[in-house]
């Protein structure tokens, strides 16, 4: 191109400095206006909600925040308030301070022996530890296997020698598993054991340990009945051995529902089916008034562990479900190629089959465990003293009469962080597991 | 070359097989477990007989022919305390209906709501909708249900507040409801002569509408011309009834709660116990069906939207035509489990005193008669049976909605 006759008037012969973008497409405001006020109805909704928000927070704030944190009655913790503010619009944090103990340990636990909750609760984050991160030393997970029994005699004290013979029951049900494997097939191997470890546990266990006991007693701790138990303490008992067993027990009904032999089949609908047709807390008053009916006459059965039984059950026939799910989403090649590799059984269930259909039906597992721990609350109206209980016995007394917010806001926060964390964990657990690539 | 050299000479059959045939082991595994299963049943059965001529009972149940002896504050049919039993039984299975029902729709308007508002582009409102799907999903039900009936006895005027020449309180909607720390006040329809042909119209004109539509689809699939048919539909549903409740003299009238003495006198009490677990049970559900909706949204591929756009069909349609039925697919069945939990956490009355089937079979008449054993298997027998008849109200669903493949 010649540049002469041009009937451009002025061209541009250096380039331009670059410009900032426009004002509202940038930063905060293009922000905004995307998110917040992209429409009248967007518009709408925002002022809404920003309303809801800013009246919820206005009364909240203040009240939580400028609340009292010492006093030893309601009428002396609304003294401070009259005198510091002029009016009681605020929080008596100071009942959660004064009835910590009562909250968390319950009222007829021994103050004496909070020491032992204490270990165990330690113990219990020690020994839950290497299950849920698989990068902790796999050493840990001593201590989880060791921990049930630890955690028994620690809670209900009396000597050692009881919860370690139960021990040495699962410790014989391996040796005998071992030793038998080698001559018999699985079932039968399993039958040997089971059968061996009864007899210790029905037979031998009890007169070793009444004969040790007496002799020399191993580290004996203080009795403590399970009616004294209460508070926080009991709520994590239950929720956590529900938890604990519930998964095995509602693998076993998922494997019975899916299996080829009608019977068993038969059985594992009607179980499961019965459990999830009936509410909870009839379940719990079978437990407190009618298993006397149902056992031996003259046995005693501890509340606590036919509380802990019930939503064992509840919760593993749910659980089944949910595995069942698992199951069920798994293609068919996999059973397949798990028959053509000459597996049997069990290790076509142990290696090829459970560890997919448990990564699939994570978020519902853990759903379920959310669900039981939040259902320990249902025990206050059989009478186990628990948080709410708790909560109604610090109402019903005269020094706390006419308090309410502080003490279920409490509760409930207590019950949000335990179960809020677990479903953040399932979250975290399923992307660490997911090998699909999208 | 292999030959077939071991074909197995016919040795007969040999007790090994049960065990190692796996055409036998399959018979001998369930003749094992039949007979620990009957075992164990009849272990319980003695149990049970030894334990009950110990107490010197039987199991009987005649007392549910016997006098009840106590009142239900809520009773949707005909009951006083010299109805029997079976009948206080019935009033409490009614209530647990009822605050079940009521709660299944509020549960699904919550929660079909925060689910859909959780997916909007407004952040602030997404925001919102999340903090409160994990606030309730993740503290007990229980919890729920005390503290609201806290709120309602605790931060609602009494009814002694609407009294005088400057009441503290007033009520709503035109004078008609009183909200009060005793209970909510509504107005009771009361039925004047030729109500009945005003509610025959009002049916009539339901099944008109329904058979509009039916004639309205098949037109569009005939002819392609769309009816104007949301307006056609608003017009059969009021229209014959407001005529002919006019033409009758307005025939139901409303007889509104007012003020006389010390409470609320005329309407309808609604107990505070019956609002407060209705309500928790709701945000609470609710919470669980945002997450279910949003899922089954989610769950619906972005190639489906993308599809119907490019297909031009306006994104209002996308929505009804497309991603709806999709989703709902994933949406219904999730949903019916919720209702059924609902359903069961009804039970929970008890943290609150609302007299359901709990109270009144498993309460007071099995503290009254002594009979736990017959009143703890009949009412478990009949939640079982109502669980049975939701769920298989799902199974008829998913086999509707399956998808037609291969």
């Amino acid at each position: 191109m010649v540049k002469q006759n041009s009937t451009i008037a002025y061209v541009r012969s250096e380039i331009l400095e670059q410009q900032p973008a426009p004002r509202g497409q940038v930063g905060a405001s293009k922000w905004v206006r995307e998110n917040l006020f992209s429409g009248w109805f967007n518009t709408i909704l925002t002022l809404v909600s920003l309303y809801l928000v800013f009246t919820l927070l206005q009364a909240l704030v203040p009240w939580a925040f400028g609340g009292v944190w010492t006093a030893d009655s309601l009428q002396e913790c609304r003294a401070i308030l009259n005198e510091r503010y002029g009016n009681t619009h605020h929080a008596c944090w100071a009942v959660i301070n004064e009835r910590w103990n009562q909250i968390v340990y319950g009222t007829f636990f021994p103050s004496t022996e909070y020491w032992r909750t204490h270990v165990a609760f330690v113990l219990l984050i020690l020994a839950i530890l290497p299950v849920l991160f698989d990068a902790l030393p796999r050493k840990m997970m001593w201590i989880t296997m060791a921990y049930p029994f630890v955690m028994v005699w620690l809670i209900w004290g009396g000597s050692l020698w009881g919860p370690i013979s139960v021990a040495v029951g699962f410790g014989i049900a391996y040796f005998t598993a071992s030793v038998a494997a080698r001559y018999l097939g699985s079932g039968l191997t399993a039958l040997v054991s089971a059968v061996a470890a009864f007899v210790w546990w029905m037979i031998l266990g009890p007169i070793v340990v009444s004969a040790l006991n007496d002799t020399m007693p191993l580290l004996a701790l203080r009795e403590i009945q399970s009616r004294e138990l209460g508070g926080f303490v009991i709520s994590v008992i239950i929720g956590v051995s529900g938890i604990a067993l519930s998964l095995p027990l509602g693998i076993i009904l998922a494997l019975g529902r899916q299996s080829d032999l009608p019977l068993v089949k038969m059985i594992c609908v009607g179980f499961i089916e019965f459990l999830r047709g009936v509410p909870l807390i009839t379940l719990l008053f079978t437990a407190s008034l009618l298993l006397n009916y149902f056992l031996p006459p003259d046995t005693e059965f501890d509340l606590t562990l036919r509380v802990i039984v019930m939503v064992t059950l509840f919760s593993s026939a749910y659980m089944a479900e949910v595995i069942r799910g698992g199951l069920a989403a798994l293609p068919k090649g996999q059973y397949e190629a798990a028959d053509a590799l000459g597996l049997d059984y069990w290790k076509a269930q142990r290696l090829i089959i459970m560890p997919q259909a448990l990564k699939i039906s994570i978020p519902g597992i853990v759903n379920t465990f959310i669900g039981l721990f939040k259902d320990t609350t249902l025990v206050f109206f059989i009478g186990i003293f628990d948080m709410l209980a708790a909560a109604q016995a610090i109402r019903a007394n005269s020094a706390w009469n006419g308090i309410t917010w502080e003490l279920y806001i409490f509760i409930g926060l207590i019950f949000w962080v335990c179960c809020f964390s677990m479903s953040r964990y399932s979250q975290w657990l399923e992307r660490k597991l997911r090998t699909d690539h999208r | 070359m292999t030959t077939l050299t071991d074909i197995p000479q016919s040795q007969g059959f040999r007790l090994s097989q049960l065990i190692y045939d796996t055409r036998y082991r399959s018979i001998t595994i369930q003749v094992i477990v039949f007979i620990a299963f009957m075992l164990v049943g009849w272990i319980l059965v003695r149990n049970v007989t030894i334990n009950l001529a110990n107490l010197g009972k039987e199991i009987d149940f005649t007392f549910l022919r016997n006098p009840s002896n106590y009142d239900i504050q809520q009773t949707l049919i005909e009951y006083d305390s010299t109805s029997s039993n079976f009948r206080a039984a019935m009033v409490g299975l009614l209530n647990t209906l009822l605050v079940a029902f009521l709660g299944c729709i509020l549960a699904t308007l919550v929660g079909v709501t925060a689910g859909v508002l959780r997916l909007s582009k407004n952040w602030l409102v997404a925001k919102v909708m999340t903090v409160y799907v994990e606030t309730f999903r993740n503290i007990p039900v229980v919890i729920w249900i005390i503290a609201t009936m806290a709120v309602l006895s605790e931060a609602l005027p009494q009814p002694s507040a609407f009294r005088g020449e400057t009441p503290t309180a007033s009520m709503w909607l035109w004078d008609t409801v009183a909200v009060t720390n005793r209970g909510t006040y509504i107005p009771m329809p009361v039925w004047g002569a030729g109500s009945v042909f005003v509610i025959v119209t009002f049916l009539l004109s339901l099944l008109a509408l329904w058979s509009f539509g039916k004639w309205a689809q098949r037109r569009f699939e005939a002819t392609g011309q769309i009816l104007p048919t949301a307006w056609i539909k608003l017009a059969i549903f009021i229209a014959p009834t407001l005529l002919v409740y006019l033409a009758l003299g307005a025939p139901i009238t409303f007889d509104s709660p007012a003020l006389k003495g010390f409470n609320f006198q005329g309407g309808i009490q609604l107990s505070n116990s019956m609002i407060a677990l209705w309500l928790a049970l709701s945000i609470y559900t609710g919470a669980f069906i945002a997450e279910i909706v949003r899922s089954g949204i989610l769950a619906v591929s972005k190639g489906q939207t993308e599809a119907a756009f490019a297909l031009g069909i306006r994104p209002s349609r996308t929505m009804n035509l497309v991603i709806l039925p999709q989703a709902l697919r994933v949406i219904i069945p999730p949903l019916i489990s919720q209702f059924l939990n609902l359903t069961k956490n009804s039970s929970l009355a008890l943290a609150v005193g609302y007299q359901d089937l709990r109270a009144t079979l498993g309460g007071t008449t099995m503290n009254n008669t002594g009979r736990e054993l017959e009143c703890m298997l009949l009412m478990m027998l009949i939640y079982l049976i109502v669980s049975l008849i939701i769920s298989s109200g799902m199974n008829v669903y998913n086999k509707s909605m399956k998808l037609k493949e291969r």
